[in-house]
């Protein structure tokens, strides 16, 4: 039987820096809550002068030169989804980040449920 | 005291790659939406543009019935998942009869991922196996294309929690029996009968570890959730 340190230090914990150390103490986002399947792509703006970033945010401005969904970026950064909307959220309010595609909110249409069955039909 | 991370850690894994795999973002010279050859190769099948929608199916079911096979059997990326050994505390939640051979359970998210045409992503989320963790469906749900309740027979009651969450939905689900080798082979009404499934929820039978399988699981999904679609002029898929 591990000791209670023992038992944090293996895989399962996850990060060891405790997730508020990389938020800066904030545990939520200001903005609107994001997605798991919300689609993030960087502004290409610069950093603006004087402004730190982590180095979990240039990570994620990397992974966002491209179109990225929160959950690739949060399995990619390996930080949990909660982190990485807090995260995102310093981003989108300096200008660097933005919501490419928000996360669906209904029942897709007629058309796009037909695309998605005969796409997976022909994998 | 176990550790119960508050948040879902998903973490990435590419097929035959152990860890995580970091994607190539320097790749240059390759133009969101642009035409023609798509530059995406083995090892990268993500859109190399990046998605442009990308749709949720939750996969549900309770500990052990066989979600992270079946998002593996589909998924283009080895499904992401955290398992961690059971607990004192956990194992007063799980219930390990008749799979013995199991001794982790997965406490984080297991996500996989199916890129289809035109920039369009599939996401699969196995739902957390454990009722502590039933504070995350409701957030998993919300637009979802609809769920996959997975069943194993040795235990079907494993399931019946999951039933009962989307059962009381109203996005579109349906049941997939993962045939298990040793288990007797019921038919899809003894398995209806026994959970008292609605007759509109459709029940198909299945093998989570064979691609097909998995794929004509998902078919099925998207066939019941065409009997009630979005209509286009009214709250479409994207806001």
């Amino acid at each position: 039987m591990g000791s209670r340190h023992e038992r944090w230090v293996d895989e399962a914990a996850g990060p060891l820096v405790r997730p508020y150390a990389i938020t800066r103490g904030r545990t939520g986002p200001r903005g609107e809550r994001l997605d798991l399947v919300t689609i993030l792509t960087g502004t290409g703006r610069p950093v603006p002068e004087r402004t730190r970033l982590s180095p979990e945010q240039y990570r994620m401005l990397a992974l966002c030169r491209r179109p990225t969904t929160v959950a690739d970026i949060a399995s990619d950064l390996a930080l949990p989804v909660g982190v990485i909307e807090v995260l995102a959220d310093d981003l989108m309010d300096l200008g660097l980040l933005g919501v490419a595609r928000p996360a669906p909110v209904g029942r897709p249409d007629m058309d796009t449920l037909r695309r998605i069955r005969d796409d997976l039909r022909a994998l | 005291m176990t550790y119960v991370p508050s948040e879902p850690v998903l973490r990435a894994g590419a097929p035959g790659v152990g860890g995580t795999a970091p994607r190539d973002d320097t790749e240059p010279g390759i133009q969101p939406g642009v035409g023609g050859t798509d530059p995406r190769d083995d090892t990268e099948p993500a859109p190399a543009a990046g998605p442009s929608s990308a749709y949720k199916i939750l996969v549900a079911g309770g500990f052990g019935v066989g979600k992270t096979t079946l998002v593996g059997a589909v998924s283009e990326i080895r499904p992401l998942h955290t398992e961690e050994l059971m607990t004192e505390a956990g194992s007063g939640v799980d219930d390990i009869r008749r799979i013995e051979q199991k001794t982790t359970t997965t406490v984080a998210m297991d996500f996989g991922r199916i890129t289809l045409s035109q920039g369009t992503v599939l996401y699969l989320f196995g739902t957390p196996g454990q009722d502590r963790f039933w504070f995350m469906w409701e957030e998993l749900s919300r637009g979802a294309l609809g769920a996959v309740v997975l069943i194993d027979t040795r235990r079907i009651e494993a399931s019946f929690a999951a039933i009962d969450y989307f059962e009381h939905r109203s996005d579109p689900f349906i049941v997939a029996v993962n045939r298990f080798q040793d288990a007797y082979d019921y038919t899809a009404e003894e398995i209806r009968d026994a959970l008292d499934i609605a007759p509109e929820v459709p029940i198909v039978l299945c093998d989570a570890r064979r691609r097909e399988s998995a794929k004509e699981v998902l078919v099925a999904l998207i066939e019941h959730a065409m009997r009630r679609p979005g209509h286009p002029d009214e709250a479409q898929a994207y806001a």
